[in-house]
């Protein structure tokens, strides 16, 4: 059985691209909201099969590069606490932090675990229970109910060491946030391939109504980006915005029920703190106060000073779609993958470290 | 008879003695290896290839081969790349305290096919034993000697517009077998290493033509690295073709999981040849002969466009730049 091919198939992708040249008469900007569609589209040299008048922006969805500063200034100071094993995902390991990153903590002796799961993190706090465990949580609806699905799991089996940094967002909010701040005209959105299979497509419907684009929901496949920006040009040239789902392999209008549950058993809204865009209010995930044992900001005693932002750095602007990350000064000049100053730079999902990878020629 | 390595079988006393002429000696028997001096002393007349490499991979066993098979092919490719015949060989372990004897016999056994493969000697080598934590089990370095037949020319500063970019088979296989057996990262694959010494394929490919201006071994940081080493050392353009280069399904797919791309994964028995273009299909059909090569295929070729540069077109017809390998979290690999 074959699970990658099918998405690649070349005559598709011809008769798709032929179609959207067909279609497109006037000028469109759509935002691709996942850090993964911004890899996609450039690993494939999707922007340059499309016609000209398309413009394609990225957004705010890369989890690591929407930490803020402060959150991360939190997790870094937290390597210092006694008798403490952090565990974190990896792209987490070498984003800068106002004063150092977890990989430099780590160099410097504090005990730092990469774990490709929240279950591997509840498995390390089994198995050193002389030691307190924290996972950095991270990450979109995607993350959360398997962050959520260990909080459960560490209470049916008794795990008392084990915490958790819930830096947890949520996307229609942010999603909203960039339409309400106004700084550029889109003209749609391809909407998240993944967070969408947790909550479904119903949560979007705010977008076609309130500001008058459509929002169409793409894998990560050549054929599924092509496809979404198919129906998207379609919308904008029939002036029919609404929300679609080009990815129904994976997503359902509804979502995923048992997900969502976990993840409302477990978490209640509150606000977050993003990268570029502050303060946004009921656009992020808190412990409930029956879970706020498992709370390590709560549980311990974490100073890490006022956040300081790296000089120079667009990162913030490049989330909130409003700068390219060619437009960066910092960019392959001083900002690297192997030297990076902002998170963008980092994350296998960041723009930066996409528009460094795979180039426009 | 002891189970495990000791710190006393580093310690140069009778231990240590009992573990060589034991285990690590019998295997390797030769005459300039018997003769236990200090230095192994031979004639040697022509141009000489000498190079080193260490190896720390983990774990040391993997599918398609372990740490020994790795420490040799590793050097006698390195040595084949240059064009060289592979002659001698040393090898030093470096022991953590706590392996199993079994283990390191196992490897022994595998380094010795490995050379037999080869072809190549070994004549000297070392043995050290340290404290548990100060090593991961075992480490090896070896070194190789070769020689280069005369007026043979092989560097990767001679590539030249218009050659042909050859890749000898499938990409990705070995960093995806060892991934597979990461701990905490455990996924059922039949990948297996591609672990190889390819010093027989390059003499084919030799005698099918002279005309081969530059050899590599696509190792860490894989194809996309390598080419941009090629491409930077000659100063010149390489553009390559997505639907030419090869890669076995279960790669692909395992690369797709992990948010890889088999043109960064590491290869252990694999080359890129850039050929005079009036050659290269005669080497390519050569290369198809061997083993190692059955899966060969031309990808690409050099242009003068983009000197320094590696753009690859993919299937649907546009154009990316190749760049290297950078900044990725991968296990140790080799």
């Amino acid at each position: 059985m074959k699970f990658i091919d099918e998405y690649r198939n070349v005559e598709l992708g011809k008769k798709l691209i032929a179609r959207i040249h067909q279609r497109s008469t006037q000028p469109a900007r759509l935002m691709e909201f996942c850090g993964g569609h911004t890899t996609a589209i450039l690993r494939h040299g999707i922007r340059q099969l499309i016609p000209q008048n398309i413009d394609m922006l990225s957004g705010p969805g890369c989890p690591v590069c929407v930490t803020a500063n402060a959150d991360l200034d939190k997790a870094i100071a937290s390597t210092h606490l006694p008798n403490t094993i952090i565990t974190t995902f990896g792209d987490m390991m070498k984003v800068p932090g106002s004063h150092s990153s977890l990989q430099q903590a780590k160099a410097e002796g504090a005990d730092i675990h990469v774990v490709y799961s929240t279950q591997d993190a509840l498995q390390i706090a089994q198995d050193n229970p002389q030691s307190s465990v924290i996972f950095i949580g991270i990450g979109f609806e995607t993350t959360a109910p398997t962050i959520a699905a260990s909080i459960l799991e560490a209470e049916r089996r008794g795990i008392k060491n084990f915490y958790i940094f819930s830096f947890l967002k949520l996307c229609p909010p942010v999603i909203k946030a960039i339409l309400n701040l106004g700084e550029i005209k889109l003209n749609g959105i391809i909407g998240p391939g993944h967070v969408s299979t947790i909550i479904g497509s119903l949560p979007y419907e705010f977008i076609p109504r309130e500001y008058g684009i459509g929002c169409v929901i793409s894998g990560f496949e050549p054929l599924d980006i092509l496809l979404c920006i198919d129906k998207l040009v379609e919308q904008i040239e029939g002036e029919q915005p609404q929300v679609e789902i080009a990815y129904r392999r994976s997503v359902k209008p509804e979502g995923n029920r048992q997900a969502l549950d976990l993840m409302n058993e477990v978490f209640g809204i509150g606000e977050a703190n993003w990268r570029g865009m502050g303060t946004i209010p009921a656009s992020g995930l808190k412990l409930k106060r029956k879970y706020q044992r498992f709370n390590a900001e709560q549980i311990f005693s974490i100073d890490p000073g006022p956040p300081r932002e790296p000089k120079g750095c667009i990162c913030g602007e490049i989330l909130r779609g409003i700068k390219m990350p060619t437009e960066c000064k910092l960019f392959r000049r001083i900002c690297t993958p192997e030297h990076p100053v902002g998170p963008c730079m980092v994350s296998s999902e960041g723009a930066c470290a996409a528009y460094y990878q795979y180039g426009a020629n | 008879m002891d189970k495990t390595i000791l710190l006393a079988h580093g310690s140069g006393g009778k231990l240590s003695h009992e573990l060589l002429e034991k285990n690590l000696l019998p295997p390797f028997s030769n005459p300039l290896l018997d003769k236990l001096d200090d230095s192994a002393v031979f004639e040697f007349s022509g141009r000489l290839a000498f190079t080193t490499d260490s190896y720390v991979v983990n774990p040391i066993f993997f599918p398609g081969g372990d740490i020994g098979k790795l420490a040799v092919c590793g050097t006698v490719n390195d040595l084949a790349m240059s064009g060289a015949k592979p002659l001698y060989l040393s090898v030093s372990l470096v022991i953590e305290e706590g392996l199993l004897i079994e283990e390191l016999e196992r490897i022994i056994k595998s380094i010795k096919a490995a050379t037999k493969e080869a072809e190549i000697t070994i004549v000297t080598g070392d043995t050290k034993v340290v404290n548990r934590g100060n090593a991961d089990k075992l480490f090896i370095n070896t070194s190789g000697l070769g020689i280069i037949p005369p007026q043979l020319d092989i560097s990767g500063a001679n590539a030249r517009v218009s050659d042909k970019i050859i890749l000898s088979g499938n990409l990705g296989d070995h960093g995806i077998a060892v991934m597979s057996q990461r701990e905490g990262l455990k996924f059922s694959t039949p990948i297996k290493s591609d672990c190889a010494p390819l010093n027989k394929l390059v003499s084919q490919m030799l005698e099918a033509s002279s005309q081969i201006h530059c050899l590599r071994d696509p190792t860490r940081g894989g194809l996309a690295t390598t080419l941009n080493e090629l491409a930077k050392q000659s100063n010149v353009g390489i553009t390559i073709e997505e639907e030419k280069v090869p890669a076995a399904e279960a790669v692909r797919a395992a690369c797709e999981l992990l948010g890889f791309d088999p043109l960064y994964i590491a290869n252990e028995g694999k080359l890129v040849a850039i050929v005079d273009s009036a050659h290269a299909e005669s080497v390519l059909a050569k290369m198809k002969q061997n083993r190692y090569g059955t899966n060969a295929s031309i990808i690409g070729e050099v242009t003068s466009d983009h000197p320094g540069r590696v753009i690859m077109k993919t299937r649907l017809g546009a154009s990316r730049i190749i760049d290297m390998l950078s900044g990725e979290l991968l296990p140790r690999i080799c």
